[in-house]
């Protein structure tokens, strides 16, 4: 931010912000042609690719959630990855031994994440800058501890969800998520409506009152905005699409663990933002999709041979390169390749 | 609780509580200097350790030249990262910072696998430090431990003369408190970060270096020290040395209690003192003191 402050001029910085109303400028088609394809592809590749897939749509949930605070509202977290835990281990217990409706299970998830989003939210909104980064580690670190640490969900084994969530509904099964194919569609239909729902947000009034905090917090409060409440829905919202995530996740792997809350996934939620490029949502999804296929290439026996064992190494070199030659992520990339952007 | 069991677990406390010390007061001068949120500090405690592991072979029992040897080791090869990977980083935004030092962190534990594989190792504390000294009767306290918090103090005074009684300590403190006035004034920043930057990866180094014997060596023990040290810089004030002693001395306290009296839950007890502290003084204790 700063050197380009210093080679364009102040008016040039706010400019790089990306503006709300032309925020997805590139239009409906291109996103709605990759649903279709989406869509198509159980048609063509291997379960194995349906699977691969199915990560990447959850993550890409997960990522459009910190989008919301990162790129919308300027609130950098490095403790999402405990709204997503929460909402996938509230589904685990409450399905218990005997498996639950979709209907509780999946209200259940949300609402269990963002009550604590709104517990810790109240309290780590009362700092920032650097301080708010720390503080959000650390309430996802408590709620780490309490599940790596006593027996309230298995300790650190985690657990596992013995049967999964079904929709039943008037005597018919309308949803069975054990079904591969179902929870496909369920997922991709959720992270449709994820988008949808969070351009809709960032586009009303709300969502131009979390961009005039990101920019000017200062003018927002003195243009009679009580920010803290605007910042502390953002927070919540944000939780609570973690826990549709984490909801997905679950259902998706069958278990939980309390890896799901670690820093190292807080950390790599944040890394898909960056990578995809903050301010987008669009960035968001590419994001997710150039992390976890990224992290798949360099751990893939057949394509990269006895580097798979040393995926670290390769994925961390390729991040390193990113930052060097790539400050605005893949949709930078893709905007300087239009010749869009300087 | 006796007041024996009670004074081993407080000598304990100082002494954990040392140890964060070291490597969080080279985070804290990296955050308040030179502005970077560095994620990889952990692996410097965790290349300390592998340090000791590797030159204990070489210098037998001369425990404090391999600590001095390993230092330097570390020092040279903090002030080539620094020049290599961050000295372009200064001017971008936190969140790349916080990405190239997420990407470091899988660098440096891949190197680790490569060179040293994935076992568990122990390090011996030198003969000369074995045995411990009796403590009421049936508790003894060992003796590397009481060497472990010595050493730590001994550092700590070291680096309170170096900031406040030297020329680049007083660069380091200008630095901390105002960056463009000091390059205003004709400090060569780029070198003063350069050695802010070596200094801390040696003092984490070190601390690895002495926690080898105590804690073993693994895989991975870099990362719990790290979210362990940001908790003491924040909780301390970020930038302020003197802040982030009386917060790890607060963390190695609340830590070895709380294991003592709730066991279990005990991992949550930092996070929390951590949480009611920053509500109470949302920018930590001593914000910039030094």
């Amino acid at each position: 931010m700063a050197s380009d402050a210093l080679t364009e001029g102040p008016a040039a910085d706010v400019g790089a912000l990306p503006d709300i109303a032309r925020r997805e400028a590139g239009g409906w088609r291109v996103p709605a042609a990759a649903v279709l394809a989406i869509a198509l592809l159980p048609l063509v590749v291997s379960p194995y690719g349906i699977d691969l897939v199915l990560r990447i749509a959850v993550y890409a949930i997960f990522a459009l959630s910190l989008e919301l605070l990162v790129g919308a509202a300027g609130l950098v977290s490095l403790g999402h990855a405990a709204f997503l835990g929460i909402g996938a281990y509230a589904t685990v217990l409450g399905s218990g031994d005997s498996g639950g409706s979709v209907a509780w299970l999946l209200p259940l998830a949300v609402i269990t994440a963002a009550a604590y989003a709104l517990f810790a939210g109240a309290l780590s909104l009362r700092t920032r800058g650097v301080y708010f980064i720390m503080v959000t580690l650390a309430f996802s670190q408590m709620a780490y501890f309490v599940l790596h640490d006593t027996q309230v969900g298995g300790g650190s084994d985690g657990i596992f969800l013995y049967v999964k969530p079904v929709l039943q509904f008037a005597g018919t099964t309308w949803l069975d998520l054990d079904d591969r194919l179902t929870l496909y569609y369920t997922v991709l239909g959720a992270l449709v409506a994820t988008y949808l729902f969070l351009s809709v947000l960032l586009d009303s009034r709300f969502g131009h009152a979390l961009a005039g905090i990101r920019v000017n917090e200062q003018r927002m409060r003195a243009a009679g905005f009580s920010t803290y409440l605007y910042k502390l829905a953002a927070f919540v919202i944000a939780g609570a699409l973690a826990g549709v995530a984490g909801f997905l996740l679950a259902a998706k792997d069958g278990a939980v663990n309390p890896e799901l809350l670690s820093w190292h996934e807080s950390g790599a939620v944040l890394l898909m933002l960056i990578l995809g490029g903050i301010g987008s949502l669009r960035g968001a999804v590419i994001g997710a999709a150039a992390f976890v296929l990224l992290k798949e290439l360099y751990q893939s026996q057949a394509i990269v041979g006895p580097l798979a064992d040393h995926w670290q190494m390769t994925l961390g070199l390729t991040i390193i390169v990113f930052v060097a030659v790539l400050p605005r992520g893949l949709i930078g990339l893709g905007q300087r390749l239009r010749g869009k952007a300087p | 609780m006796d007041l024996a069991t009670f004074l081993v677990q407080c000598l304990n406390a100082v002494q954990y509580g040392l140890l964060l010390f070291l490597v969080a007061s080279g985070l804290t001068l990296i955050f308040g200097i030179m502005g970077v949120i560095n994620l990889a500090h952990g692996s410097f405690y965790m290349l300390g350790a592998y340090l000791a592991f590797a030159l204990a072979p070489l210098f037998g029992d001369w425990f404090v030249t391999r600590l001095a040897v390993g230092v330097l080791l570390a020092f040279a090869f903090g002030y080539l990262l620094e020049w290599v990977f961050f000295s372009f980083l200064y001017e971008r935004d936190h969140l790349q910072q916080v990405l190239m030092t997420y990407a470091l962190i899988l660098v440096f534990e891949e190197s680790r696998s490569l060179l040293v594989g994935n076992d568990v190792h122990g390090v011996a504390a030198p003969s000369w430090l074995a045995g411990g000294f009796e403590l009421g009767g049936l508790m003894q306290y060992p003796w590397y431990r009481v060497f472990s918090s010595v050493a730590c103090i001994v550092v700590a005074l070291a680096l309170y003369a170096v900031v406040n009684r030297t020329r680049l300590g007083m660069m380091i403190r200008a630095g901390a408190s105002n960056r463009d006035m000091v390059r205003g004034l004709g400090v060569d920043i780029r070198l003063l970060y350069r050695i802010v930057f070596a200094g801390g990866v040696a003092l984490a180094a070190l601390a690895g270096m002495i926690a080898a014997p105590l804690s073993s060596v693994y895989p991975g023990m870099g990362g719990s020290v790290l979210i362990i040290c940001f908790v003491v810089v924040v909780i301390g004030g970020i930038g302020s040395i003197t802040g982030a002693l009386v917060a790890s001395l607060l963390v190695g306290f609340v830590d070895t209690f709380g294991k003592v009296f709730f066991a279990e839950w005990s991992g949550v007890g930092v996070y929390l003192l951590m949480a009611v502290v920053l509500v109470w003084r949302p920018e930590g204790l001593m914000k910039r003191g030094i």
